[in-house]
């Protein structure tokens, strides 16, 4: 049980920095454009555990926003964390009961659905605490440091810690995508689609134009290259 | 609007949203196309998200073209996850010394 949470946490290590540096941009984001406060901020970012989302979330509130507009801004830049919640559903460990679902369905996030979804064995509820614990620590002290202080960090410092969660996406995807063509074409055809959306058809927004990439490839994939049954075995 | 309400809300909103199919699907799923979409998705969401998004985190493409191009190198390579994310950072940072 320990030794499980100390290597969810291990691995949630470079979330937690990468989070730093991007939290401590929200912080500065929310004192700045919606006036809110050091513990304000900190609230936020306790709560939704999210960037996109809760860049999105502060606009609305600066801009005395509608509840409607809110609730319908959090539903399409955050719907992907059903897909995610719904693939790590079928890998999780037979001890990962109702109450543990309900705490652990707090912190599928990106990154930790990343890897999460890497991982061979099935998740077990304290490796995913571990990770979320760390993730988490890391996204609330990063939002208040940003809120307090404003710039902490030099500039390019702060910059070059941005391409850290990226650097993890990269590490995630290539050695698979190395072995198996699937992956390959997935990853391809997705990072297409995305780049096709940015230029061609900007009016998508982000959020969307992510889902819309992801679920066309991956059904495109499944179609070409379903898996056999070893692989869904390791992976699924 | 009060901000607590805001605050409520947003939060709400984007728990019941990573819940309710988190707990609430218990099934193996038996479809092999369903199975073989759900393998994929993790890879597509990740290669979308990150491309061509990483060429603006840094804010000069050339410091993030350094950045990716360590990253992915590392990666072919294999080498651990935070092994490959520090360099590919460091690689920006230390570019962006030069620039």
């Amino acid at each position: 049980m320990k030794s499980k949470f100390l290597r969810g946490m291990s691995h949630g290590i470079p979330i937690c920095l990468g989070y730093l540096s991007v939290s401590f941009g929200l912080g500065i984001l929310a004192v700045n454009k919606a006036g809110l406060s050091v513990f304000q901020a900190s609230v936020i970012s306790a709560l939704n555990l999210t960037s996109a989302g809760q860049k999105a979330g502060i606009d609305v509130i600066a801009a005395g926003g509608a509840i409607i507009e809110m609730i319908l801004l959090q539903l399409t830049i955050n719907i992907r964390y059903s897909l995610m919640a719904l693939s790590l559903s079928q890998k999780l460990d037979k001890c990962f009961t109702t109450p543990h679902r309900l705490l652990a369905s707090y912190g599928i996030t990106d990154e930790i659905f990343a890897v999460c979804s890497a991982q061979k064995a099935p998740l077990t509820p304290a490796y995913m605490y571990g990770m979320i614990f760390i993730s988490a620590a890391g996204w609330i002290i990063g939002t208040a440091l940003g809120a307090a202080a404003g710039e902490l960090l030099p500039a390019s410092v702060s910059m070059a810690m941005e391409i850290v969660l990226y650097g993890m996406f990269i590490a995630i995807v290539i050695p698979p995508a190395k072995k198996q063509h699937g992956v390959l074409f997935v990853a391809v055809i997705a990072a297409a689609l995305s780049v096709m959306f940015r230029y061609a058809l900007p009016v998508v927004s982000e959020g969307f134009a992510i889902i819309i990439s992801a679920i066309a490839a991956s059904m495109l994939a499944a179609l070409i290259f379903p898996v056999k049954d070893v692989e869904e075995g390791a992976a699924t | 609007m009060s901000l607590a309400v805001y605050i409520v809300v947003m939060a709400g909103v984007t728990y019941l949203i990573r819940m309710i199919p988190f707990t609430f699907f218990r099934k193996k799923i038996k479809s092999r196309f369903f199975r073989s979409f759900l393998y994929y998705i993790p890879y597509a969401v990740l290669s979308a998200m990150t491309i061509p998004a990483i060429f603006y985190t840094t804010h000069n493409m050339w410091t993030a073209a350094a950045g990716t191009a360590v990253a992915l190198l590392l990666a072919f390579l294999e080498m651990p996850l935070i092994v490959v994310a520090l360099a590919a950072s460091g690689a920006a940072f230390l570019l962006s010394l030069f620039m």
